[in-house]
């Protein structure tokens, strides 16, 4: 039963990489950027909500109301002073950039908020550790269950958004051929700083649930962005609801890991996602691409 | 001289002008223990593995087009091999040399899987790696975990020994990866690289075979930065796994190779001598050296990607080390006044 038990939790902690993964897949999927200061800018949204509820004993909830419009804001002018430039480059130039983004959020949040472990846990009261004990050793946490019901909202809006709603098509098209939506009145550089706003904001709502259910400190950008790359790579890469599926793979794993061996969580995630990729190279019918296209890459 | 007649060098004057200068400054670097202080023979053993680092991670993101934020992978590999072998009873710089090599082989098999990724996947792929590696070594008894142990072996040479013994090793390592990478642009091998890092696609239509390029660079890459991580251990004495597969040596890394210039031989040397000077001036300062690090290192990458020596090669038609040709076209014809009409054009770039 309590093998059960970490599988239950496993699949609920999918829930939280799926979320965090999401604005990593989607600026992937649109722009071909990944995002290496992705973790940073999740940890950065827990540190203004820290800031925020410390100030005004608001709940972490409407410090949100603040927060993602802020975030929102950041992933604007990082498309407009970081991306828009880096895209023009050539391939290697985003990565460099980004990452220097990443050294420069990380140790300014050091230097800002300290070396100290955070956590928002007490700003929720019950919901930090309230759960629903199923029986005797079979339990569900109500914050658990709160941010997977979040992460699939979340994917679901986006997929819907993408799928059906004008501004989902003018995404899809301008994730096709930017320079084409030119052509016909669409301006591309305003589309990926809606999408770059919108990826950023959903990873400040990650954020926010990182700091509800653990602690975190300014360094944990780095293990984050690892995480949510797991996850986006396992279920694959531009697949909304194969985020969702690899979230749950990778958390899985990292509980059956913890189970065996006290050190086996992060080697377990990071041995399945290996082995998906050696899986992968065996196998072209594997191979991930992007398919918020309808165009089928040819390669 | 009849219309578009034209010479290619490789030895301009002004390349066999800076080879022979850099001949004289390894000539003196190589007996460097015996005249220079303890101090400054400790600080050129850093800037030596400094500029290995830069190197190699040039001739992995410059020429290969590779980049990757998980080379401290093989850094801690190179110094827990040596490590290893320390324990078992090897010699202690032969089990430095050993241990690269076993590391090499090792990154033959890990080349194969990880090449198959592209761009930002093969970054973090490379990441990934370097944190399993990082947790399974914890798991050796010899390491403890996070304390990390010694390398005992050392404490039977003299401190002055170790000091001069460490330097010389990190001088052939230096001279002999900088010289292999040399050798390697220069023949045919880095014809196909420099193709490669030019235009991937271009290159492979042409018949270049891209994968075996990359996966040269992948491997010296590797053997790389397994030494400085051996060397680095040599300087420091104590392993700490934190340490050595910690992901400040990427931002390091790509500070050096970027603001020196990617994909150019001299660049991340430059880069390195740079780096190693801000550390020394500014080391002390701590975080702030860092954020300060990130902001130069974005600056470049979008403002000046082809970094410093990129940028001034360009502009003054600079060629220090005999790595391209040069095509100079001399038209006589069109100069009424008798003086040849030079134009130089890179044949390289």
């Amino acid at each position: 039963m309590n093998f059960v038990n970490q599988l239950l939790q496993g699949v609920l902690l999918g829930g939280f990489y799926a979320l965090l993964a999401c604005g990593l897949s989607f600026l992937f999927g649109v722009m071909r950027i990944i995002n290496l200061a992705h973790g940073s800018l999740a940890v950065l949204a827990a540190f203004l909500l820290m800031e925020f509820c410390n100030d005004t004993n608001f709940s972490p909830f409407g410090g949100l109301l603040l927060v993602l419009p802020v975030m929102a804001l950041v992933g604007w002018v990082l498309q407009f002073a970081v991306l828009d430039r880096s895209l023009k480059a050539g391939p290697l130039i985003p990565i460099l950039s980004t990452f220097g983004v990443a050294i420069i959020l990380d140790n300014s949040m050091f230097e800002h908020y300290g070396a100290n472990s955070q956590s928002l846990g007490p700003f929720i009261g019950d919901l930090a550790y309230g759960s629903w004990n199923l029986t005797s050793s079979l339990y569900i946490g109500q914050l658990d269950a709160l941010i997977f019901a979040t992460a699939v909202v979340v994917l679901g809006a986006l997929q819907f958004t993408l799928a059906r709603t004008p501004l989902g098509r003018t995404i899809r098209a301008t994730a096709d051929d930017p320079s084409v939506v030119d052509l016909i009145g669409v301006n591309s550089r305003m589309v990926y700083a809606a999408v770059a706003a919108i990826a950023i904001m959903l990873t400040g709502l990650a954020g926010a649930f990182l700091g509800m259910r653990a602690s975190f400190d300014p360094y944990a950008g780095g293990p984050m962005l690892i995480f949510a790359f797991e996850t986006v790579v396992i279920g694959g890469l531009g697949s909304l609801w194969g985020t969702l599926l690899g979230g749950i793979v990778l958390g899985v794993s990292q509980n059956i890991g913890a189970a065996i061996s006290p050190h086996g969580f992060l080697i377990a995630g990071h041995v399945v996602f290996l082995a998906v990729l050696i899986a992968r190279t065996f196998s072209h019918r594997l191979t991930w691409r992007p398919r918020f296209s309808r165009k089928v890459a040819t390669a | 001289m009849s219309m578009g007649a034209y010479k290619v060098e490789r030895w301009t004057r002004q390349a066999v002008f800076f080879s022979a200068a850099v001949g004289l400054l390894l000539v003196v670097l190589a007996v460097g223990p015996l005249i220079f202080s303890a101090g400054i023979t400790d600080r050129l053993t850093t800037l030596f593995i400094y500029i290995i680092l830069a190197a190699m991670w040039n001739a992995l993101a410059g020429y290969g087009g590779l980049v990757s934020v998980g080379q401290q992978a093989f850094i801690g590999l190179g110094a827990y091999a040596m490590l290893r072998l320390s324990n078992a009873g090897v010699p202690l710089y032969l089990a430095l040399v050993l241990g690269v090599l076993l590391i090499g082989i090792v990154a033959l098999p890990v080349g194969e899987l990880m090449l198959r990724l592209r761009g930002g996947e093969f970054a973090i792929g490379m990441w990934v790696l370097a944190e399993l590696l990082h947790f399974l070594i914890n798991l050796d008894p010899l390491i403890q975990g996070e304390t990390g142990t010694s390398l005992v072996a050392l404490d039977a040479f003299s401190p002055s020994a170790a000091r001069a013994d460490t330097y010389w090793m990190g001088f052939f390592v230096m001279v002999a990866l900088l010289g292999t990478l040399f050798m390697l642009l220069r023949g045919r091998v880095g014809a196909s690289i420099q193709a490669i890092r030019d235009d991937e696609i271009a290159a492979a239509s042409i018949g270049v075979k891209v994968h075996a390029g990359k996966r040269i660079m992948f491997v010296l890459a590797a053997l790389g930065c397994a030494a400085a991580g051996a060397l680095w251990l040599a300087t420091t004495i104590s392993f700490q796994p934190q340490a050595f597969f910690g992901i400040q040596w990427t931002a390091y890394m790509l500070f050096m190779a970027l603001v020196g210039g990617l994909g150019t031989f001299e660049g991340p040397i430059i880069g390195a001598v740079l780096f190693f000077l801000m550390e020394s001036f500014f080391g002390a300062t701590g975080v702030s050296y860092l954020i300060g690090l990130g902001i130069v290192a974005l600056g470049f990458s979008l403002f000046l990607p082809r970094g410093i020596w990129g940028t001034l090669e360009t502009r003054f038609g600079l060629r220090l080390m005999p790595v391209g040709y040069h095509l100079t076209t001399q038209r006589p014809a069109a100069a009424p006044n008798g003086v040849a009409d030079k134009k130089q054009v890179d044949y390289v770039a």
